[in-house]
């Protein structure tokens, strides 16, 4: 089994889903791919089982918001492939009105807690999440904090006058 | 997908006893807990039927205040994550940003870093070790080595001024040269500290009380283990020997010989002994880097990038260019490449990981931490069924969850 | 000769085979030496209050040697770290569990003003839930700066008049945060 580099990499994972992955850029020498959420657990199952990619170490999930895309809200998989040392980024794009996308607890037991920081920051549904609640901020909290319209600043401050602040 | 470990096997049946389940709510204040931990146990007796962890109690929303921060006024943020090994914290922050800005650091710097990280990370095993200790009801332990912790934060004292949040280093380097001192205190350090270790373990690696309070106490497989994305001196007590500095050598972690020790059965036991082990291999570690750092040029502190390292104080009066530079990183009109990037460092608990989004501003985009605490302890409700109250006391000791690492 | 240095006594009338003082300056001098502090640690500066506590600084020479866990028969809270807004419920509820008299203390710049962190789950200091006799500054504060605001927290002690808790004014202290 030779080493695994990104171009081989893409390669495999094009012949098996072709035009449903695409590539994005390569920085800093991670290879960074979309796809959609129709296809994104069967993307992930794929790298984890595949007998030579091995992608079994799921680093990270988090979510990124771009307000001017039609499609703003952005959920980034890190995966890991312990045996080459080769990890991958995967992003999928959902729009603000349906958030909704498969969860990958049934992968990863890590999801889970991943997945719930996701929805409490960002308010993304991770759909089959055995228990998708808020898990950092409070419960009754209405709102999405890490997306860009709200601020960082508690609103209901009433000891912090503008003034001093040249606003 | 594998099941959940054979853990759950000895889970009680409770069925045919005319039993009750009692709750007990442990934390988020509790003198057993190190820390600002929830769970919401099931009793069945004194054995754990069911769990429910609750955390964020101290959520402070670092990710948010991060996009309202200069790159160098994040540093500060990041000491506040896993505060027992805070410059382990900053110096991946800096290396991100760095490889951002592409910037290489000299040879002598890294081995700088190195030194002060490994410090840290001997600095943070010494606690989560020592509480161990405290936990199975042996004090002196920590007693013992609680005073070579102090040792440890009077280097940092040396080279950054400060004892627990470090803020140390900046981006290309180091604020300030080691001066001398810091050297004879790393040095006597390296002298003290193995006979103070070599003691600490004949306290405990054979003490029959220890013993039974910790071999055997969640164990946990190596698929399980990775299912759960563990990290850290956890994950290599299971036996897994993933190590981010062997693996992805940054800070030239390559020129280093070090070992990466791990366990068998991933229980307790095998976490405290992994951690013995690799406050071992730092301190070899640091006597190689203090070898290498003599053979370069001593007045080398930091790269020569201008534009992000700002210029001392009495150049930016009397220098023109160390004037704008000066004023121009201040003021955030520094141009930063458009792009993405992860970065990791091995933490004293695992991988620590900072996925930073740069738009070409002066604060980033995006900025995501991979905490490894927040993701070594989502195994923990799990890993309590069919446990004893003790057990899973002494478990999350060992799991070494860091409070501010957990909650972000 | 041993080396122990005992208090020195309270002022008072002395005479042969007696000494007479008033009662509060008496008990104020044995609580003030024997507090028993409740260690709210959340943070950052636990870890610096572990240092206090440990062999290097030794906050036992101050008569804080019984750490007290339970808010019952703590005299002392001792507030160390950030509070967040899904904690502030909880201090509450440890505060009004603390038996009078007690006190405050409110280590590092979290517990006293929010610190750093000025974000929308973070209390500004804990003294928007609870009332707080002394603030130490610091980021975290250094174990001798912790030293310094408890040996504050003890002259307050020690100076603390009997009635003080009966007073119209400490009534109105604690209405104010909507404690009977």
């Amino acid at each position: 089994m030779g080493a695994l580099n990104n171009e081989t990499l893409l390669q495999k994972i094009q012949e098996r889903f072709h035009e449903q992955v695409t590539f994005i850029a390569e920085p800093y020498g991670l290879l960074t791919v979309e796809t959609s959420r129709e296809n994104i657990i069967d993307v992930l199952s794929f790298l984890k089982a595949d007998a030579e990619l091995q992608f079994i170490y799921l680093t990270d999930i988090t979510a990124i918001q771009y307000s001017e895309q039609e499609k703003s809200i952005g959920v980034i998989y890190h995966l890991h492939s312990l045996v080459h040392n080769v990890r991958i980024r995967i992003k999928v794009f959902l729009s603000e009105q349906d958030l909704n996308i498969p969860s990958a607890t049934v992968l990863w037991h890590g999801a889970n807690w991943m997945e719930r920081e996701t929805y409490d920051f960002f308010g993304v549904n991770f759909d089959g999440h055995p228990d998708l609640r808020r898990i950092l901020n409070v419960d009754d909290m209405t709102v999405f904090p890490m997306r860009k319209e709200y601020p960082l600043e508690d609103p209901n401050r009433v000891d912090k006058k503008d003034f001093y602040f040249g606003r | 997908m594998q099941n959940f470990p054979s853990i759950l096997t000895n889970t009680p049946q409770t069925a045919d006893l005319n039993t009750e389940l009692s709750t007990l709510n442990l934390g988020p204040t509790h003198p057993a807990t190190h820390g600002v931990f929830q769970n919401v146990l099931q009793l069945d007796g004194e054995r754990i039927v069911s769990g429910v962890s609750t955390i964020g109690y101290i959520h402070r929303a670092f990710e948010k205040i991060a996009e309202h921060r200069p790159f160098y006024q994040i540093t500060p943020l990041t000491d506040r994550l896993n505060y027992c090994s805070a410059p382990i914290n900053n110096m991946g922050w800096h290396m991100t940003v760095e490889k951002l800005l592409g910037i290489t650091t000299p040879k002598r710097v890294d081995y700088m870093r190195v030194i002060i990280m490994e410090l840290a990370r001997i600095a943070d095993h010494i606690i989560c070790n020592g509480v161990l200790g405290v936990d199975t009801g042996a004090f002196t332990g920590f007693l013992y080595m609680m005073e070579y912790r102090e040792a440890i934060y009077e280097i940092y004292e040396e080279v950054c001024g400060s004892r627990l949040t470090t803020n140390v280093g900046r981006l290309g380097g180091f604020e300030r040269n080691f001066n001398e001192i810091a050297f004879t205190k790393i040095r006597k350090f390296l002298d003290d500290f193995p006979k103070v270790l070599a003691e600490f373990e004949s306290l405990f690696n054979r003490n029959r009380i220890f013993i039974d309070r910790t071999k055997g106490v969640a164990p946990v497989t190596a698929e399980a283990a990775l299912s759960y994305s563990w990290s850290g001196p956890i994950l290599r007590a299971t036996g897994v020997d993933y190590d981010v500095r062997a693996m992805n050598p940054y800070s030239s972690y390559e020129d280093f010989d070090f070992e990466v020790p791990v366990g068998t059965t991933g229980d307790v036991y095998d976490r405290f002994l992994v951690r013995n082990e690799e406050m071992k291999q730092s301190m070899r570690m640091i006597e190689q880097a203090l070898e290498k750092i003599a053979k370069e040029d001593p007045t080398i502190f930091h790269a020569d990038v201008p534009e992000f390292y700002l210029p001392p104080k009495e150049e930016v009066y009397n220098n023109m260019e160390a004037l704008i530079y000066h004023f121009k990183i201040v003021m955030g009109e520094i141009e930063t490449p458009v792009g993405e990037v992860y970065h990791s460092v091995e933490g004293a608990n695992g991988e620590l990981g900072f996925y930073l989004v740069n738009d070409g501003g002066r604060s980033p985009y995006r900025l995501h931490f991979r905490r490894p605490s927040f993701i070594n302890y989502s195994m923990y409700a799990d890993m309590s069924r069919g446990m004893l109250l003790s057990d899973a006391i002494i478990n999350m000791s060992s799991l070494n969850v860091i409070a501010g690492e957990l909650d972000a | 000769m041993s080396d122990i240095q005992i208090v020195n006594a309270p002022p008072g009338v002395e005479g042969s085979g007696f000494f007479a003082t008033t009662l509060d300056k008496a008990i104020g001098l044995a609580r003030s030496h024997s507090l028993w502090p409740l260690p709210f640690a959340t943070s950052c500066c636990g870890i610096e209050f572990m240092a206090t506590m440990g062999s290097h600084y030794d906050l036992s020479r101050f008569g804080a040697e019984r750490l007290s866990f339970s808010p019952r028969q703590a005299d002392l809270l001792m507030v160390m770290g950030t509070i967040s807004k899904k904690m502030a419920p909880v201090l509450r509820q440890v505060y009004l569990q603390m038996a009078e008299p007690r006190w405050v203390m409110a280590v590092g710049a979290c517990a006293s003003s929010g610190g750093i962190f000025d974000t929308y789950s973070v209390l500004q200091g804990i003294d928007e839930v609870i009332p707080v006799d002394v603030y130490v500054p610091g980021c975290p504060p250094r174990p001798e700066g912790i030293i310094d605001g408890f040996m504050n927290i003890q002259k307050l002690v020690q100076t603390e008049s009997l009635r003080r808790r009966d007073t119209p004014e400490y009534q109105q202290l604690l209405a104010k945060y909507g404690i009977q």
